[in-house]
């Protein structure tokens, strides 16, 4: 019992940051239809950004986590108004985009192994908030990290704010009629361009907030742009373009993730989460929450 | 003769050619594109790997065992996600590349993720050279028959297609059996040429450069593969001296020729005497209509 709760703790942990990292995916898909896999490069941005905030600048980790998500969310509306918009404008066909984003990915990676070096770096614990340290509340048997519980709680914290934002303001309103409908929402005075942007700077600012998340609980290092393919992963599990679905997807598969790695071995780990996406593809394409798309010929 | 160094170029830029000839059967004839045609490299790589060192069988048995393989694989796999719609076949092309190498990793008896090395080095720059101009006859004539125009109707239109009585799905599935089996083949040599696999060799990174080089080429046109194909292999070789930053050069390439001119470097225009004879006409063509607009503004104005 004491094992199961435990891997139970360790998979929500783990889905809250792949929430995080789907979320942005997911929104992204949403509007533009089309699978951002320069995200990725996003969040290791993000995570870089508050790491030398952090040490080399030595902000407080609050303002630190601040100028991760904002430098975060800048780069991706930049991505997004330098390589992007050309293609929108020209209405390029959705691969086009997949592979501006591809290059997109290796260009940032490979400048940042570049430019930084491709050494892993460590949060140094001494700058950290107490509630992000290591070590562990005991309940019982029961051993739960701090860190675990923090990314939890800061992850539930953002993923409401955004729900609440979507469902509760003017703005919010914009970005679902945009994603139910581009044009006639246009027609309606919502602005596309605008709508997009906002949808990019917040993908943008919650990747670099997974990426400090993430890189507090591992290490930051440059390909963890290419880890955080596992969150791609989640949001088609999801459902693409659906946010419930980005959640639902996300903890489903770390628990999946957690579980089989616990139970059965850690080799399997990785070969289940890609059979679980092709098995979904197969059975149902559109994802446990989306719409299934039609074929708008 | 030829230098080593300059050989081993030679030799990269044929196998990765078979490959993306392949590829572009796939994406720039059919229209479908594809994240995990290294996935298709590595059954071919390691299958061919396994028949040479450890069945001790002779190299083409290798090399068509490979093909095999990866076609054999190929039909599976497109029988399960042909159906898929836009983006989504792309992922599940994407799911299947990143599953063969995970699995490959697991695989003692062919090194695991250590990799397995001291492969006999049985590939020749001969070998390369007839096999990849071989492969560009194939393509070539495969493309000009009919099963290759349905192709192409496909990749237009796919429901005008199937009204006009092509069978959608079977097509997609010959372009996609024939595409694995080239990069069946590609691996293969590859493996009996470097000596030795690993499994990252084949991530999605791989799957990512075959589509780039189909896509920088210039998509429907095989000319254009090979020209991107030649230039995408050779850049990162000239900029070795700064391994650093090549890969940055390369994605910038990328983004740049996606952003600035998507038909790719050859656009749909083939090399051939009667490609340029086209290519001139219709230049001429533009000119004269550009003239008679000119005149006819003129005439407005006057």
């Amino acid at each position: 019992m004491t094992q199961f709760l435990q891997q139970l703790i360790n998979g929500l942990s783990i889905g809250s940051i792949y929430a995080l990292m789907a979320v942005g995916y997911s929104l992204v898909y949403s509007i533009m239809n089309f699978s951002n896999f320069a995200h990725g490069s996003v969040i290791m941005l993000g995570a870089y950004f508050g790491f030398f905030s952090l040490t080399t600048l030595g902000m407080p980790f609050g303002i630190a986590f601040f100028i991760a998500a904002c430098g975060a969310g800048f780069v991706a509306v930049t991505l997004e108004r330098l390589a992007y918009k050309p293609l929108r404008d020209r209405r390029a066909p959705f691969l086009y985009f997949i592979i501006t984003a591809m290059g997109a990915s290796i260009l940032i990676d490979n400048g940042v192994i570049a430019t930084i070096g491709p050494t892993p770096k460590t949060f140094p614990p001494e700058l950290l908030p107490s509630y992000l340290q290591s070590g562990s509340i005991q309940i019982g048997t029961l051993g739960i990290g701090r860190v675990d519980i923090a990314m939890f709680v800061i992850t539930a914290v953002c993923l409401v704010a955004l729900i609440l934002f979507i469902d509760f303001t003017k703005m919010g309103k914009a970005i679902q009629a945009t994603a139910y409908n581009m044009k006639a929402s246009a027609l309606m005075g919502i602005n596309p361009n605008f709508v997009i942007i906002l949808v990019f700077a917040i993908g943008g600012a919650l990747a670099g907030v997974a990426g400090v998340l993430y890189g507090v609980k591992y290490q930051v290092f440059p390909q963890m742009s290419s880890i955080t393919l596992k969150s791609f992963i989640a949001a088609v599990f999801g459902g693409l373009g659906s946010l419930p679905g980005a959640l639902l997807g996300s903890l489903l598969l770390a628990l999946i993730e957690t579980f089989v790695s616990g139970y059965i071995s850690t080799q399997l780990r990785d070969i289940f989460a890609f059979f679980i996406l092709i098995a979904m593809l197969v059975i149902r394409p559109a994802g446990i929450m989306g719409k299934s798309a039609e074929d708008k010929a | 003769m030829l230098s080593s160094y300059f050989q081993q170029i030679i030799v990269l830029v044929g196998i990765n050619m078979i490959a993306v000839l392949g590829l572009s059967i796939l994406t720039g004839f059919t229209g479908l594109f594809s994240f995990g045609h290294a996935g298709f490299m590595a059954i071919g790589a390691y299958i061919a790997a396994i028949f040479v060192a450890r069945l001790h069988l002779p190299f083409w048995m290798a090399v068509a065992a490979g093909a095999a393989g990866a076609a054999l694989v190929s039909i599976v796999i497109g029988g399960l996600t042909l159906k898929l719609k836009g983006d989504y076949f792309c992922i599940a092309t994407m799911g299947f590349g990143e599953a063969v190498r995970i699995i490959l990793n697991n695989i003692e008896y062919v090194g695991g993720a250590r990799g397995w090395e001291s492969l006999p080095q049985l590939t020749s720059l001969w070998v390369v050279l007839v096999l990849a101009v071989a492969m560009v006859v194939i393509t070539w004539n495969l493309i000009n028959s009919r099963h290759g125009r349905n192709m192409v109707a496909i990749r237009e239109e796919e429901l005008a297609a199937q009204m006009a009585g092509i069978n959608v799905f079977r097509y997609k599935m010959v372009a996609l059996v024939v595409s694995a089996a080239m990069a069946g083949i590609a691996g293969a040599l590859l493996g009996n040429y470097i000596q030795f696999l690993r499994p990252t060799m084949f991530n999605m990174v791989k799957s990512t450069d075959l589509t780039i080089m189909v896509i920088f080429g210039g998509l429907g046109s095989i000319s254009g593969t090979i020209v991107g194909t030649i230039i995408l292999t050779v850049l990162p070789e000239l900029f070795r001296n700064f391994a650093q930053w090549r890969l940055v050069v390369y994605g910038l390439a990328v983004v740049v020729i996606m952003v600035g001119r998507p038909q790719g470097v050859m656009g749909g225009f083939e090399m051939t005497p009667s490609g340029i004879r086209k290519h001139f006409a219709a230049r001429r063509a533009r000119q004269a209509l550009e003239a008679e607009l000119r005149a006819a503004e003129r005439e407005s104005a006057a």
